[in-house]
């Protein structure tokens, strides 16, 4: 009998029990405020307070229009790019956490996990900290500058002119770097327990076959550690897509991303049928990347 | 001369190899770097946090009594409470409803539990904005019912966190134990009090200190929830980053940040490295 399933028929009273106050949770305070969104997404605005859900398509037409479409292409664009950085930089990582000796790897896996449970605008704000006009980050561009100004006198060249800090905020680079900072974390868990279930043995038999480290790397290495890659992949670009503090904070004019035009439409534009209608489309583009990865899921499990 | 007596690099040792060290040690540099530089300069003796003048813990004593600093630290840490202590319950009925029971429309239960993960933060927040407005959710209670709308919005995208970790750690129970009990006359409740709960106690600390993270990390859904007079910790640091940077924020962020060092070192404790780890 161990692992069945009961019928909840046959145990009513538990159920009820059990089964009640998640279910009208879900139902009151989730499914319930999802639903009027989704009926707001449909409306027009018929007064400063008042909304009249009419069925109109407006709302979606002018979410398609090029202003918008092209934020979301870019917010889609700032996204892929820090999941691939994430990627790059997480993946020796992941590696090395996987091949150190056992009583450091849960040490470097608190190391990784520590800035993911420390608070997202904190760690927002000291980057920013670091990378102002007077920060660190200026600081050191501008040693490596007068470094190699003097490695110019010394060929006998002309200096180079002063340093002068440069504004690394407020641009489409700290976005991307700020996305990079926050959701690393995110992409070294999931491939550090895929990289873990992998069988060594197979990596010893390819070196020993003859194959060098990058040959086994791209060939045995990487092809194994797929699903985790995918599961690392979904869970850095999913969040990233929908960034609002990020882009918030560290972006300039011209480096909003499609959180923040929904942000607008309910306070400032206060425009909730259009906001509505932005942040179904959001929601919609998220399940087509969780449909496609789970049909990527499925094909790897057929192949095996 | 340590260096060349140690035993040669074997192939799968990448870890010893010095690039991939210098590069696990600069991804540490840039997680951590930030964080320790923001932490030093909270005791720095100079307004515009560039240069070190010397030690001091003014802005300590400033941030402590900036009355709207501390209430808003105070909300946080209330909301927290009371959403890990609530969502705790609900996400472990979730938890046991799903791992036990076979019922109509489960598939579509369990994928709408789901949800509250996947969908964005910016998107749940707008949801609860709407809601809150649209069902006149009243907004000028005293302390602690004002908190009650973003607690009632981080219950929401906390619970399905605790129930994904408590299932994860019934999957391993015996269910015979349980019947074994009942057989031997315990009634259903004191079945699940007696043997079901010890065996998930694991799954509900690590659920629980999830649960405090996220609630006490959540900005975006909060910024939305709250009504013009509730201030939570993350938003009133917002609007002091947005609007004059200053180093009480420095010396408040250092507090919160030494909180969760605590919090998980509290974790290490009851659970040892090797549970943390596993449960993420």
């Amino acid at each position: 009998m161990s692992g069945a399933l009961q019928d909840w028929k046959s145990q009513k009273k538990p159920f009820a029990a059990i089964a009640s106050v998640p279910v009208f949770w879900l139902a009151l305070f989730f499914v319930a405020p999802m639903a009027i969104v989704w009926l707001y997404s449909f409306g027009e605005n018929a007064g400063p307070a008042d909304i009249n859900i009419s069925g109109t398509l407006d709302n979606y037409k002018r979410a398609i229009e090029w202003l918008y479409l092209s934020i979301f292409l870019k917010s889609l664009a700032v996204a892929a790019l820090t999941t691939l950085i994430c990627l790059i930089i997480g993946f020796p990582v992941a590696m090395a956490i996987t091949f150190a000796a056992p009583k450091w790897r849960p040490w470097l896996l608190l190391g990784i996990m520590l800035p993911f449970w420390t608070n997202l605008l904190i760690r927002t704000y000291a980057l920013m900290a670091l990378m102002g006009t007077n920060g660190y980050m200026n600081k050191g561009l501008g040693g490596l500058w007068e470094g190699a100004s003097w490695l110019r006198t010394l060929v006998g060249m002309q200096p180079l002119e002063a340093w002068t800090p440069i504004q690394l905020l407020y641009n489409n680079f700290a976005v991307v770097l700020g996305l990079v900072y926050v959701h690393l974390p995110f992409m070294v868990l999931p491939l550090y327990s895929a990289l873990d279930r992998l069988d060594k043995s197979l990596i010893e038999a390819s070196l020993d076959l003859g194959a060098g480290h990058f040959k086994t790397f791209m060939q045995i290495v990487v092809p194994l550690a797929a699903p985790g890659i995918v599961a690392g992949v979904m869970i850095t670009l999913v969040p990233a897509l929908g960034a609002y503090l990020t882009p918030d904070l560290m972006g300039g004019t011209d480096s909003q991303m499609i959180a923040n035009v929904i942000e607008r439409q309910f306070k400032r534009a206060n425009d909730w049928p259009f906001g509505a209608a932005l942040s179904f489309l959001l929601i919609y583009a998220m399940f087509i990347l969780i449909a496609l990865q789970s049909m990527k899921a499925n094909k790897t499990k057929e192949v095996r | 001369m340590a260096l060349f007596r140690s035993a040669p690099i074997a192939p799968l040792e990448y870890t010893r190899k010095l690039w991939m060290r210098g590069w696990v040690g600069l991804t540490m540099l840039f997680l951590y770097a930030p964080l320790l530089v923001l932490m030093v300069f909270s005791f720095n003796d100079s307004k515009r946090n560039v240069v070190w003048k010397g030690f001091t813990l003014k802005y300590y004593e400033k941030a402590l009594n900036n009355d709207s600093l501390v209430e808003a630290l105070v909300n946080s840490l209330t909301i927290a409470f009371l959403a890990t202590i609530i969502s705790l319950v609900i996400g472990a009925l979730a938890a046991v409803m799903l791992w036990r029971f076979r019922f109509p429309f489960k598939g579509l239960v369990e994928g709408t539990m789901s949800l509250p993960i996947i969908v964005p933060e910016i998107c749940l927040g707008v949801a609860f904005l709407i809601f809150f407005a649209k069902v006149e959710w009243p907004t000028d209670l005293m302390w602690p019912l004002n908190l009650s709308a973003i607690t009632i919005a981080h219950i929401t995208f906390c619970f399905p966190f605790v129930a994904m970790v408590v299932r994860a750690r019934l999957a391993s129970f015996n269910k015979e134990e349980e019947e074994a009990a009942k057989d031997l006359g315990a009634t259903e409740w004191q079945a699940f009090r007696d043997v079901l709960l010890p065996h998930i106690q694991p799954g509900l600390v690590a659920g629980a200190l999830l649960a405090f993270t996220l609630s006490l990390d959540d900005f975006v859904i909060t910024f939305f929830t709250s009504g013009p007079d509730t201030i939570t910790f993350p938003v009133k640091v917002y609007s002091m980053v947005r609007f004059s940077v200053t180093p009480e924020v420095n010396a408040a962020s250092t507090l919160l940040i030494l909180l969760t060092v605590i919090l998980t070192f509290i974790a290490l404790k009851v659970q040892g490295v090797k549970g943390i780890t596993e449960t993420h």
